[in-house]
Parts: C-alpha cells; sequence; structure tokens
C-alpha cells in the first residue's frame, strides 16, 4: 500500500466517523448526568429527515443543521419528559424514543426520498491543508467536520475544566449530594438530554446533507447504537470518543479498503464488519469488570425523584 | 389545585387500565394527525383498526402476523421479568429463519414426514443459538446485553441477505436473491381453506400458555421473577441467577427462532431477504403492552397485528405511508409509560397552596 492510498483511507475514516462523534458526544455529557437515552437512532433519523427537508427547501444547509438541531432536542425532550418527569424506565422510554423516530421519519420523508441535493463543499484550510500528509487528512473536509472538531475541543474542555464539568459530573455520579448542595439536579438532566439530542440532531443531517447527500429511509443503519458503545470503549473520556469514533469509522469502510486490494469477499459479509467491530470491542472493554464500574457515572440509568428527599 | 400524590400502594386498577387508556390515547393522537395532513380521521381509523376485521381473509391474515409477534413477545416478557435485556429478538427471528431455510433446503428432494419437524428444531436451535452468543458475552465477560443483541441483529439480517445472494440462492431464480420454493415436505399446513392462516399461530398460542404457566405456576418462574424484581434477594436465597439467566434468554431465542422458521416454511414458502418487518422490535412493545405476562401478551399481539394489518390497508386505500405503523408503536409505548405513572402516583384535588 502506497502513502498516497493510506492519506485517502485515513480521510474516509474521519469522514465516516464524524457523525458517530457527534452522537458519541451528545451521549457522553447526557450519560455523565446519569441518564442513559437509547433513542439515539431515532434521533439521528428525524435530525437527518428534518435537516434534509429543511435544506431542501429553503436550499440553505445552514438552516438544515439548525433544524435538525432543534428537531433532535425536541425529540429528546420527549424522553426527558417521560424519564425525569413521571420516573419512567430509561431503557424502554429511549427504545419507545428509537421506535417512533423510526417510524415518525420515514413518515414525514416519504415524499423527498431519493431527492439529491448538493451538499456542503469541502473547504480547503490555508496553510494547515498545505501540510504533508497530514493536512490531507485532516484540513481538506467540509465545514460540519470542522464544527466537530471545535465541539470536541470545547467539550474536553467544559468538562474536565469548569465548574459546568464539575456539576454534570457531581449530579452523575450522586444525585442526592449534588441536590444537597442545592444543585438542581433534574435541571442539569433536562439540559444534558436535550444537547444529547441536539448533537444526534447534527449527527443526522452530516448523513443526509454531506455523507449521501439524500434521505433514505433507515439511512443511519444502526450508528446511533454503534455510538453508545462508543461511549463504553471511550470509557466516558471525549478524548477518547474523538479517537475511537474514527476507528469505527475505519471499520465501517474497511470493505472498501479490502475491495481495494482485491480481495474478494461478498460485499454482504463485509457489511457486517462495523457491527462485529463493535461486538469484539464492548467484549474486551467490559471483560475487566471491576474497571468499567470505576468508570461509569455511578448512578447511570438510576431515576432520580426529588420528592423523595424531604 | 390539582397535586400529585404518591400512593401508598400500587394500583392494581391502574396496572391494567393502563394499556387500554394509551391505546385510546394513540388512537386520539392518530385522529389529530390524520386530520393535520388531510385525510379524513374517521376512515383512516376505520381502516387501520376495522377493516382488518372485515372479512375472513383480513382475520387470517391478521393471524399470520399475530404468530411471530406474540412468539417473539412471549420470550422477551420472560426475559425482561429477569431483567435481562434482550432486544434481540429481531436476529434471533431472522437467525431461525436461516438456519430452517437451510434445512428445508436440504429436504427439498424429500417427502419425509420427519422433514418439518427436523426444519422447525434447526429453526429453533438457530435462534437459541443467536441469542447464546450475547448470553455468553455477558455471563462471560460482562458485555452490555442491549448492545450486543442490538449488534447481533444486524449482524444475523446481513448474514441472511448474504445467503440469499450466495449459498442458498435458487439456481434457476434468474439472479434473484430469493432460496428456490422448498418443497410440501417442509411447509407448515394451513388450517383453514379460506385463508393462509397456518400451525404457526398455534405454535404462539401455546408458547403464550406455556410461558405464563413456567412464569407463574413453577419454581423455576419465581426464581425469575425474584430475580428482576430484587436481585440481591435472589442472591441471598441461593438462586443461581446465571442459571436463569440462560433459561430465558435460550428460551426467547427458541421461540424467536421458531417465529422465523414459521414465517418461511409457513406463509412465505422460500428464503427472502424481507422475512420480517421489524416483528422482533414490535414484539418489544407487546411484551410491554402485555404487562411482561404471556396471557397479556397474546391481547397485545391481537392488536399489534390488527394494526400492521391496517397499516398495509391504510396504504393501498389511502395512501398513507406504511411506517405510521412503527411511529404509532412509538407513541403507543410513550403513553403506556406515562399512564404507568399513576400506577404508582395519583392525582389529588387540594385547597392548601403548594410550597
Amino acid at each position: 500500500m502506497d502513502a498516497d492510498l493510506i492519506t485517502q483511507i485515513l480521510f474516509a475514516a474521519i469522514k465516516t466517523g464524524t457523525p458517530l462523534l457527534f452522537i458519541a458526544l451528545g451521549e457522553v455529557i447526557c450519560e455523565k448526568s446519569g441518564i442513559l437515552n437509547l433513542g439515539q437512532e431515532g434521533m439521528m433519523l428525524m435530525g437527518a429527515v428534518v435537516g434534509f427537508l429543511a435544506a431542501y427547501t429553503t436550499g440553505s444547509m445552514g438552516l438544515g443543521v439548525l433544524a435538525a438541531m432543534i428537531m433532535g432536542s425536541l425529540m429528546s425532550l420527549i424522553f426527558a419528559v417521560l424519564v425525569l418527569q413521571l420516573g419512567a424506565n430509561q431503557v424502554a422510554t429511549g427504545l419507545a424514543l428509537t421506535i417512533f423516530g423510526t417510524g415518525l421519519s420515514a413518515f414525514v420523508g416519504s415524499g423527498v426520498v431519493g431527492q439529491t441535493i448538493q451538499g456542503f463543499a469541502p473547504i480547503d484550510i490555508p496553510l494547515l491543508s498545505e501540510i504533508p500528509y497530514l493536512g490531507e487528512i485532516l484540513f481538506k473536509h467540509d465545514i460540519l467536520v470542522y464544527l466537530s472538531f471545535a465541539i470536541t475541543i470545547a467539550l474536553y474542555f467544559v468538562v474536565n475544566k469548569t465548574r459546568i464539568g464539575l456539576t454534570l459530573k457531581a449530579v452523575g455520579e450522586n444525585p442526592n449530594a449534588a441536590n444537597a448542595i442545592g444543585i438542581k439536579v433534574l435541571q442539569v438532566r433536562y439540559l444534558a438530554i436535550m444537547f444529547g439530542g441536539a448533537m444526534a440532531g447534527i449527527a443526522g443531517a452530516y448523513m443526509s446533507l454531506v455523507y449521501t447527500p439524500m434521505w433514505v429511509e433507515n439511512m443511519t443503519s444502526g450508528r446511533g447504537w454503534i455510538a453508545l458503545a462508543l461511549v463504553v470503549f471511550a470509557s466516558w473520556r471525549i478524548g477518547r470518543i474523538m479517537l475511537g469514533a474514527y476507528l469505527f469509522g475505519l471499520a465501517s469502510i474497511m470493505h472498501l479498503v479490502l475491495q481495494g486490494l482485491g480481495w474478494s469477499i461478498s460485499p454482504n459479509l463485509l457489511a457486517m464488519l462495523p457491527y462485529v467491530a463493535t461486538v469484539i470491542v464492548m467484549v474486551i472493554i467490559s471483560a475487566d469488570h471491576f474497571k468499567e464500574k470505576l468508570l461509569a457515572p455511578r448512578s447511570l440509568g438510576k431515576p432520580f425523584d426529588p420528592r423523595n428527599m424531604a | 389545585m390539582i397535586r400529585i400524590q404518591a400512593r401508598t400502594e400500587p394500583s392494581t386498577l391502574m396496572k391494567f387500565a393502563s394499556p387500554i387508556i394509551a391505546i385510546a390515547l394513540t388512537l386520539l393522537f392518530g385522529c389529530l394527525l390524520f386530520s393535520a395532513i388531510g385525510k379524513d380521521p374517521i376512515q383512516a381509523l376505520h381502516v387501520l383498526l376495522i377493516a382488518p376485521l372485515s372479512d375472513s381473509y383480513n382475520i387470517g391474515e391478521m393471524f399470520v402476523k399475530m404468530g411471530p409477534l406474540l412468539l417473539c413477545a412471549v420470550g422477551l416478557a420472560i426475559c425482561y421479568r429477569a431483567n435481562m435485556w434482550n432486544i434481540g429478538a429481531e436476529g434471533q427471528l431472522l437467525a431461525g429463519a436461516l438456519g430452517g431455510s437451510a434445512m428445508a433446503l436440504y429436504f427439498i428432494d424429500s417427502e419425509s414426514v420427519m422433514a418439518l419437524p427436523i426444519t422447525l428444531l434447526a429453526g429453533i436451535v438457530s435462534g437459541m443459538l443467536w441469542s447464546a452468543i450475547p448470553t455468553f458475552l455477558k455471563l462471560r465477560f460482562n458485555s452490555n446485553l442491549i448492545l450486543t443483541t442490538i449488534m447481533f441483529n444486524y449482524i444475523a439480517l446481513y448474514l441472511l441477505i448474504w445467503a440469499v445472494h450466495g449459498p442458498l440462492r435458487d439456481p434457476q431464480g434468474f439472479g434473484f436473491p430469493e432460496s428456490a420454493l422448498f418443497s410440501d415436505a417442509t411447509l407448515l399446513p394451513t388450517l383453514f381453506e379460506f385463508s393462509r392462516i397456518h400451525l404457526g399461530i398455534v405454535f404462539a398460542v401455546l408458547a403464550g400458555f406455556i410461558g405464563w404457566f413456567i412464569l407463574s405456576k413453577t419454581h423455576l418462574g419465581f426464581q425469575i421473577r425474584v430475580l428482576g424484581a430484587d436481585e440481591p434477594a435472589a442472591k441471598y436465597a441461593g438462586f443461581n441467577s446465571k442459571k436463569l439467566s440462560w433459561f430465558v434468554m435460550l428460551f426467547a431465542g427458541a421461540l424467536a427462532g421458531l417465529a422465523g422458521v414459521s414465517e418461511t416454511t409457513g406463509p412465505i414458502g422460500q428464503l427472502v431477504p424481507n422475512v420480517s418487518p421489524g416483528y422482533g422490535y414490535s414484539a418489544i412493545i407487546v411484551a410491554y403492552l402485555g404487562r411482561l405476562h404471556p396471557i397479556g401478551a397474546i391481547l397485545a399481539a391481537v392488536f399489534m397485528a390488527i394494526l400492521y394489518m391496517g397499516g398495509d390497508l391504510a396504504q393501498i386505500e389511502m395512501g398513507i405511508p406504511v411506517a405510521v405503523v412503527s411511529m404509532f408503536q412509538g407513541v403507543l409505548l410513550f403513553f403506556l409509560l406515562a399512564c404507568d405513572f399513576f400506577i404508582n402516583n395519583r392525582l389529588t384535588l387540594s385547597n392548601q397552596a403548594t410550597n
């Protein structure tokens, strides 16, 4: 394999990993507050279809992304009300959100299936894109990829260096203690869930506005679920999520790489690769029971009812 | 003013009323939605819910769809009772369809009476195998069951698509991704002249009653319920939680596998890429709507099968996208979860302002 091919593969891995990065960043913030939202796939599909519809009708890509973010948060708000206000089971509510989003997105998008739009054009960043190899891989993308870089850096800073990050951690580790020192637990969780929704929305918009760019039913094909595994893989750390997203991106395009190398394997078998890779990674990561318990937010998935805190 | 007050004891009435209220609210939501998109809501609801029961052929089709939903839902209900979050019924169903079809194709020239039982068994074993892998990974390596079972749904789907494009494709099929038609010896007998209702519905209803018997009448079922309700108590009582987890997962895998092989040897008669319109996922809703109770699942499966039939009819007669079915399923589960809040809480009128 020559250097040019490797550069191209890594470029494609970043492109493919970007939607995973967006959802996983949203989900990790949500999980750090103690909430497990399995509705990622549904929120992402709604983001994809609404983003596409908005961009298709207005002709503005920016409005498409914005609409997708708003739609993602609205979807997550349904989840938030059920889980936070009514104490519903987080697993069941998340599944309901995914089933609902899958159906609603197909319903809403049935008129524009197969239509295409221009999509975001790639922007070469001056100077940086001149760097040999690295510039080719990192700095010749579209604007949403750069946005994902910026959000990753910002979240790394917010989570690790600011009071907001500390508050989030307190709520996720021990909501009772957080409540006792005057943190509004439910309020923090609402915001975390809706941030996750907005990020899933952008991830969906990336699929329908950049990656394909068109709307097809179920076009996210399980990326929302892979992102949930990615959060475990990254042991809830922002930096590792970025690395993991690109590794998963690489696994998703392995079939192109292998075909490029002249291996003749059925594309249908190769299409399994990202899912098989996800299972293998999960097994390796969680085999160390003690470590995972140590790293996961301690109240993850457990309800918190302030009324019980007399 | 109206206040929310915690009940001192969970309301049994609300536990059974909640699914009915949720269904009513979902129908109301449907009316509003259809009005919003300019369809006549009454006609739409008629097509969705009444038309599926209007003639004997449609009623038969309703039972055809009910079979796989119920088989999967009974297994899932028992898994969820034991706190095993198996989302993998879809993959286990597809694995059953694949394994069963491979066996049916082996018997393609056979007229043996054993061909059908062996084919069904192959489907059941394939489904069990497909649920055994995530179960093993969870119990041995502590991996997240929800995520691994979902990944195995996708893996099963691509394996099936690969098989119908490759080894199981009909050599005389002009390159279509379909297997050869199965021989009569491996087809499930139909029950009536007028419809496609086949033996699968009998398996499903039997599974419901077997599930109920195990869960309610045996020591094994008691252990499962305790494990789900209070894990420390189950451990303290010396129950073998690993063994119980294996049992519920293999039981669910066997039923989902049977659902899959019953589809290919029943109404379809060959292996095709789209064996299931998401039965394994809808079965999660069926299990919840049936209150995680095998008999409740029978009633819930009837409703869900009507909804599936109605979705098909609504597409044909009113041009409503068939995706409304899964949208309604999601809404139904939302309403159900919301109504369940009132099992443990109630609204009271009080004169005092809350502080």
